[in-house]
């Protein structure tokens, strides 16, 4: 198993790789380098050539990646290119932001998916099951900016029960901050919950029909531990990965619902950085969201190897 | 009053228009405390269906429409649900027929087997974990105090088999619910699990039903049989007068589908016109396995030093208990599993080991059947698209030709041409097996592979399916790999016989010789494993030294002296396990592998004739005779 396990972390770290060369050069592909942007419109060829020299453009490309890969991996993110600020202040305090709002949407939301989706599963076919079927299904295809204008529509403006901005100053007390965040966890609590309780109501009826689920009937094991104990242990591995998936999406994926929301986070950040032409930016930002995938992935798969008791004691 | 008595039970099925089907069409009997009833007859005979009712429990999309199923005289089936729960795993126990299924592979086994008595308060945690203990002792399964901790991927099928009887038992159920516990285990493992379910019913003093469509299992456990048929009891009675004066028609049929004790001279030997030719195919001293290959040596190594000819159009039938090495050999011959060592020659030509190497007139010689039709037959295409390929791709007909082909091999697996627009599902088992042999004939191949092919089908369809593959030998001329563990289907139409063991070849000849002495040890085993139609054959059989000697020890695949040395009634200490056993002849063809000589081998199987027709005494001068 061990074998297994280092593996996986090996080929995370082989992704996060390509992802890196794919990113910069990516980026490097597009008119317009870093001196041409700064200098805009006054550029002449003489002062670009000067500010190019000065900023180490005139070197080989691969030998700026291997330069900027070794900064990055020792957490060294780079000077913006506009204002020169590091990019390091630029992002901590936007990746803090975006980080608490997605911790708190996951705290609520995986611990509801799971338990709605086993409910389903534990009741098939009644009134509780069909209306989440129908309901999660409705939700996973809307957008998401079409269900937060529909909830401003009503907690907002309607109802004027919450802002419609989420809008932070600095030393609120811990009500205020939650009233002023109450619209975009919302919205993102029932985004993200939709497909992993219908991952997990899958999950659970997949393994449902097996012979093993009805020897505990005729064993008269109660249905509560039947889904609880006999069946969610051979569901986790895929229930765990929609999971994973759904948490990578709240650090990378929620720039509409910042911008909706005007949320100063990470993704909006890098939406930015894309506006101004900021390089440097869009490369951490871009390494930052990619990185949060495979990590999330990552522990997803261990998770699943080690649930699987094959993998965990070999015979 | 009766433990169980079922009166007039009728349970149906309902069509998606929702009219009903009938399943059980009114059935009664019943079982007194301390007895063993076994409901017998082919698949759709509704004979689990029935089983299951003493849980109060009907599968999906089935229901109960009237009668009644009373225990200790209360009826089950109108019983509120709590109270049916309360029941199942308490009063009532079930053991279902693949325990690899039945067992949950995240959960101790343990916890499975203590569950039911700790959640119905029958017992603490503490109680019932000694309990189990006390009934892996008593079911003679290895290493007792630790087993608990075990997960079921980590013991053997036919552990985990006893393991579910244990798991039924904690509970101490008056009434056991046994569904076809050992068809899916080998005759060796079938004997223990057979000899503990016994002992422990008769030590327990509980009644059960034991589901099975094999009445030689039947004769040796129960005490009351009822036949069935199409949801309808034919015939009940005590199973000596059904066993030995069966007054039913069914019944006899069923009987006359038992298959018979492997004896020299049962297969039709006529010649069919191939003499001494040279072998269609042949394996020349195959070493295979899994793993990355150092030096010719899998890093898993399966089959060792296999040499094997198939005569052309000749049946060769290889035996041996799961885990010997019958699949990867036909894996190997077919080029799925690339051998590490040796080489496989077609007609006379070595073939490339993997399968991508092989040009297409090599890959429409050699041809495989898999053992389950089910999973081999694409659901979602036409019988007819299912023979067209490979009559497209080997042959390259098209259009009017193929369609012709189609029905052509239709016509030999003798299934009407109609069949050729339907789907898979709508045929039954035993068509889908047919259909499965159509498929690999398409091509009109030299060599079939035939991987249990008969193994998940009744009796009365597994003959039928034999009797198939004869006809198809004698007309075509194709020559047969016939894998199986079932050495009376084998001994029964297989010109020759490979008896492996352990990944290897411990015997083979042709199969008059190799069914009569002198035996391998191996052989000899699986011989007297074999169920006979006779009360009292399984006490006889346990009596003798092969069974107690061979049976309850594992297979070890080892890399130096005879494999079957920890389970050999005559192994020589020092010898057998340190030195590979030279290869006997005897007669024409016929090769054994071991260490004593022929004599000594044929003169160990006289003694155990007499072991099994009682004298003992007799047994005690030949043992002298041997010392001096």
């Amino acid at each position: 198993m061990q074998a297994m396990v280092f593996r996986r972390i090996l080929i995370g770290f082989a992704t996060l790789w390509v992802v890196s060369i794919i990113v910069y050069f990516g980026l490097s592909v597009l008119p317009g380098d870093a001196a041409a942007i700064q200098l805009g419109q006054a550029a002449t060829e003489e002062s670009l050539a000067a500010l190019r020299a000065q900023l180490g453009l005139d070197r080989p490309a691969y030998v700026r990646y291997f330069e900027w890969l070794g900064n990055m991996s020792t957490g060294d993110l780079g000077i913006s290119n506009a204002g020169g600020a590091t990019i390091a202040s630029l992002i901590g305090f936007r990746l803090g932001n975006t980080l608490e709002l997605g911790g708190i949407v996951a705290v609520i939301s995986v611990p509801l998916s799971v338990f709605l989706g086993l409910a389903a599963a534990m009741y098939p076919g009644t009134w509780l099951d069909r209306a989440l079927t129908f309901g999660t299904m409705s939700l996973v295809a809307v957008p998401e900016f079409l269900i937060a204008t529909f909830l401003v529509l009503i907690f907002a403006v309607k109802l004027k029960w919450m802002p419609s901005i989420a809008y932070m100053s600095g030393g609120e007390t811990f009500w205020e901050w939650v009233h002023a965040l109450a619209m975009p966890i919302l919205v993102l609590v029932v985004v993200v919950s939709a497909q992993m309780i219908r991952m997990t109501r899958a999950g659970i009826l997949n393994v449902m029909n097996s012979p093993y689920i009805e020897m505990a009937i005729l064993k008269g094991v109660p249905r509560k531990r039947i889904i609880l104990r006999h069946a969610l242990f051979n569901a986790i591995g895929p229930i765990i990965n929609v999971i994973a998936l759904n948490l990578a999406y709240l650090v990378s994926g929620v720039v509409i619902v910042e911008t909706i929301f005007a949320y100063s986070g990470l993704a909006k950040l890098m939406i930015d950085g894309v506006q101004t032409r900021d390089f440097p930016l869009v490369q951490a930002c871009a390494m930052i969201f990619c990185g949060t995938y495979v990590v999330l992935l990552l522990i997803a798969d261990i998770a699943a190897i080690m649930s699987n008791p094959r993998l965990r004691n070999p015979k | 009053m009766a433990l169980l008595e079922v009166e007039n039970l009728k349970i149906e099925a309902r069509k998606d228009d929702g009219t009903p089907i009938p399943i059980v069409k009114g059935v009664s009997f019943e079982v007194k405390a301390g007895e063993v009833v076994a409901l017998i007859g082919e698949s759709g005979s509704g004979k689990t269906t029935i089983s299951l009712a003493s849980l109060a429990y009907t599968k999906p999309g089935l229901e109960f429409c009237g009668g009644e199923v009373r225990l200790h005289g209360e009826d089950l089936l109108t019983m509120e649900p709590l109270k049916q729960r309360d029941l199942r795993g308490q009063k009532v126990a079930y053991l279902a027929q693949s325990a690899a299924a039945t067992f949950n592979p995240a959960i101790t086994i343990g916890e499975q087997v203590t569950e039911s008595a700790v959640l119905h308060g029958i017992l603490t945690q503490e109680e019932a974990t000694k309990r189990a203990e006390e009934l892996y002792v008593a079911l003679e399964l290895p290493d007792p105090d630790r087993l608990g901790s075990r997960y079921p991927h980590q013991v053997s099928g036919g552990q985990l088999q006893r393991l579910m009887a244990a798991m039924a038992l904690v509970g101490k159920p008056d009434l056991l619910v046994l569904d076809e516990p050992t068809t899916a285990l080998d005759v060796t493992t079938q004997i223990e699990v057979l000899k503990a379910f016994k002992k422990v019913i008769r030590e327990q003093g509980s009644a059960a039903i034991y589901v099975t469509h094999d009445l030689a299992v039947v004769a040796q456990i129960a005490d009351h049989i009822v036949v069935l048929y199409s949801g309808e009891v034919q015939e009940q009675g005590p199973v000596d007068q059904i066993i030995n004066n069966p007054s039913h028609d069914y019944t006899r049929r069923l009987m006359a589908a038992v298959r018979p004790t492997p004896t020299a001279g049962m297969s039709d030997d006529d010649d069919h016109g191939h003499g001494r030719a040279e072998a269609a195919i042949a394996a020349r001293g195959i070493t295979a396995g899994y793993g990355g290959i150092v030096d010719g040596e899998p890093a898993i190594t399966i089959l060792r030093d296999i040499n094997v000819e198939v005569e052309r159009g000749d049946v060769v039938g290889v035996i041996g208990e799961s885990g010997c090495g019958k699949s990867t050999l036909a894996r190997v011959m077919a080029g799925l599993l690339p051998s590490a060592r040796g080489e496989i020659v077609l007609n006379g030509k070595t073939l490339e080991p993997a399968l991508e190497d092989r040009d297409r007139d090599e890959l429409r010689q050699v041809q495989f059947v898999f053992q389950m039709a089910d999973t081999a037959l694409n659901p979602r295409q036409y019988i007819g698209d299912i023979l067209g390929r490979p009559v497209e791709f080997y042959l390259g007909l098209k259009g009017e030709d193929k369609r012709r082909r189609v029905l052509e091999l239709l016509d030999m697996v003798e299934l009407p041409p109609a069949f050729a627009d339907r789907y898979p599902a709508e045929l039954s088992g035993g068509q889908k097996q047919r259909i499965n042999l159509a498929r690999a004939l398409a091509g009109n191949p030299e060599v079939l592979l035939c991987d249990e092919v008969t193994s998940a089908l009744d009796s009365i369809v597994g003959a039928n399916v034999i009797k198939l593959l004869t006809n198809l030998r004698n007309k075509t001329g194709v020559s047969f790999v016939f894998i199986s563990h079932d050495l009376s289907t084998v001994g029964s139409f297989a010109d020759k016989i490979v008896v492996l063991y352990a990944g290897r070849v411990v015997e083979q000849g042709p199969t008059d010789q190799v069914l009569s002495p002198p035996y391998h040890p191996y052989t000899r085993l699986l011989i007297t494993s074999v169920p006979e139609l006779r009360v009292g054959w399984l006490e006889d059989t346990m009596k003798t030294r092969e069974a107690a000697a061979g049976i309850a020890r594992g297979v070890e695949i080892t890399a130096v002296g005879c494999p079957f040395f920890n389970r050999c009634p005559i192994a020589i200490p020092g010898t057998c396990q340190l030195e590979t056993p030279p290869v006997r002849m005897h007669g024409d063809g016929h090769e054994i592998a071991c260490h004593h000589s022929l004599d000594e081998v044929e003169h160990s199987e006289a003694e155990t004739q007499k072991v099994l027709h009682g004298y003992e005494k007799a047994i005690v001068d030949d043992d002298s005779a041997i010392k001096a």
